[in-house]
């Protein structure tokens, strides 16, 4: 594997200035076009704290096979999984981007730790933020290339203090019906939950993103604060985050839930393990045309393998 | 005469213009790049059009026999060919684009992927119905033409069985399951005096 060379990716203060040019640019093409753009990138803010380029850090090159390519904004921000706003990827984007509030905002981060605490989203964008390109794979065969904003998930855990028997982190999305229309689906166990072992939640590799593409998070794609674990398939990396526990027993999750048995806690990637309906040998890059092979844990195998013991258990890649 | 040619040809002139919109649409929405994700985006709009075309489809003769409207027998036939296009479409764009017709990555495809078999069962199966539904096959194969193009629920059973097996959740497939069971047992149904006979006039007949 040839990780993609720190000068292939254009510095952030071109691409950021590029991007506002573009982003007028397209968005002035696309509306003269279909007019069918929700809400133009301009209107988008730089979160406070965040926005400085001396808070940035060199982007992380991500090790893959062959040059990772960013998926273009508009496919990032667009062409989402968020069922609390609609089954539909690209009605779910739409109505996340025009009716969820994501100011003010709260986190609660309790259970198992000496400081229970209720972080406000501003003293959550205080953390450090540095820039990591990720690669995205979500279980349904599709990936996509995501430069975001945040930092690593272990340092907002350290802040309040996890107690020695806290094996867990249990995170939930907010469930609001007022903002919400999918949660009319009663056919799903509401709300959304996600987990990981402690040692996966304190890895490196592991983020709290609050912004993408150098700009804050947009509602789709989980505003204003979100998880993202890259080695692990997209539906673990849960969105707009409204609480964080730390707990003894591992969490039952909304799919383990909600997916007749078809999806459990570990979720790692692996090509040579398929869902039970589909093959994950290969995914489908969105923006490009071929199909290209997918990896052991994403690409990410050199970083997160030992964490895993005996690779040969099926179960960590289900 | 233009009434006359209008009530003779109305409904199969409202079925072909209808029946090109999604072609028309998708193919618009391609050109101006309003696909995020054109390979998936496409794959669905042509598999949902093959969908709804063959549930038309198979509303034809239910709705004859229990209204006697005989007329709609006369669209069984484009709406069936219809729905093989789509449906071709759909499978085109799939081998040819999202795979680039490359064998070694589709057969695995093929295999291990049961939806992918269904869907494709499906097809084999719509295939067959297609070519042979020009006069010439029917007069060919006599009475067994009918109970050969009642393969058509088999296919419409697979393509439930195509969008159960490839959905996360089973609601979609569940809907189009109900639909499939309801045409069928409509078939069941004692047929209006007035149209006696009407489930077994050609197909071809224009």
């Amino acid at each position: 594997m040839v990780p993609i060379r720190p000068s292939e990716i254009t510095p952030e203060h071109i691409y950021l200035s590029r991007r506002k040019f573009m982003l007028g640019l397209g968005a002035a093409a696309l509306l003269a076009a279909c007019g069918r753009l929700p809400d133009t990138p301009e209107a988008t803010v730089m979160p406070e704290g965040a926005a400085t380029s001396e808070a940035l850090s060199t982007p992380r090159p991500t090790p893959t096979q062959k040059p990772d390519i960013k998926t273009a904004f508009d496919a990032v921000t667009g062409y989402v999984n968020y069922y609390e706003f609609s089954l539909d990827k690209e009605a779910a984007a739409i109505l996340a981007n025009e009716s969820l509030q994501v100011s003010p905002w709260t986190v609660t981060v309790g259970g198992l730790v000496n400081k229970p605490r209720v972080f406000d989203i501003e003293e959550i964008l205080k953390f450090e933020q540095e820039e990591r390109v990720y690669r995205m794979r979500c279980v349904e065969g599709w990936s996509m290339v995501i430069p975001w904003l945040g930092f690593p998930l272990s340092r907002l855990l350290k802040e309040v203090e996890p107690l020695s028997n806290a094996k867990y982190v249990r995170f939930q999305t907010l469930a609001d019906p007022e903002q919400m229309p999918g949660l009319g689906d009663m056919t799903f166990p509401w709300p959304y939950i996600e987990g990981l072992r402690l040692d996966e939640a304190m890895h490196d590799l592991t983020l709290i993103a609050t912004g993408i593409y150098g700009w804050s998070l947009r509602p789709s794609n989980g505003a204003p604060l979100r998880l993202v674990v890259p080695w692990k398939y997209g539906f673990k990396s849960l969105k707009s985050i409204v609480r964080i526990d730390l707990v003894e027993e591992q969490p039952t999750t909304f799919w383990m839930a909600a997916g007749a048995g078809e999806y459990g806690f570990w979720a790692n990637v692996n090509p040579e393990v398929p869902h039970r309906r589909w093959s994950q040998a290969n995914e489908r890059r969105i923006g490009e045309t071929r199909r290209i092979p997918t990896l052991l844990f994403n690409g990410y195998a050199d970083e997160v393998a030992d964490l895993y013991p005996d690779l040969t258990n099926k179960d960590w890649f289900f | 005469m233009m009434r006359t040619f209008l009530k003779r040809h109305g409904l199969k002139l409202v079925i072909h213009l209808g029946a090109l919109v999604p072609a028309v649409v998708m193919a618009l929405q391609l050109a101006r790049g309003s696909y995020l994700d054109p390979i998936r985006q496409m794959t669905t709009a042509s598999g949902n059009t093959a969908l709804a075309l063959l549930g038309l489809t198979l509303t034809c003769t239910p709705l004859a026999r229990l209204t006697g409207f005989r007329a709609v027998l006369r669209v069984r036939r484009p709406l069936g060919l219809y729905t093989f296009s789509y449906a071709a479409l759909h499978l085109l764009i799939f081998a040819g684009w999202d795979y680039g017709f490359a064998w070694d990555l589709l057969i695995p495809a093929l295999f291990t992927q049961r939806f992918v078999l269904a869907g494709l069962a499906a097809f084999v199966i719509l295939l067959a119905l297609a070519l042979t539904s020009t006069r010439g096959w029917q007069q060919r194969l006599g009475r067994w033409w009918k109970r050969l193009q009642r393969w058509v629920y088999a296919a419409a059973g697979l393509v439930v069985l195509h969008v159960l097996l490839l959905s996360k959740t089973p609601d979609k497939a569940l809907r189009y399951g109900i639909v499939l069971v309801l045409l069928l047992v409509l078939r069941w149904v004692p047929a209006r005096p007035s149209a006696q006979g009407a489930s077994s006039a050609p197909v071809t007949k224009d």
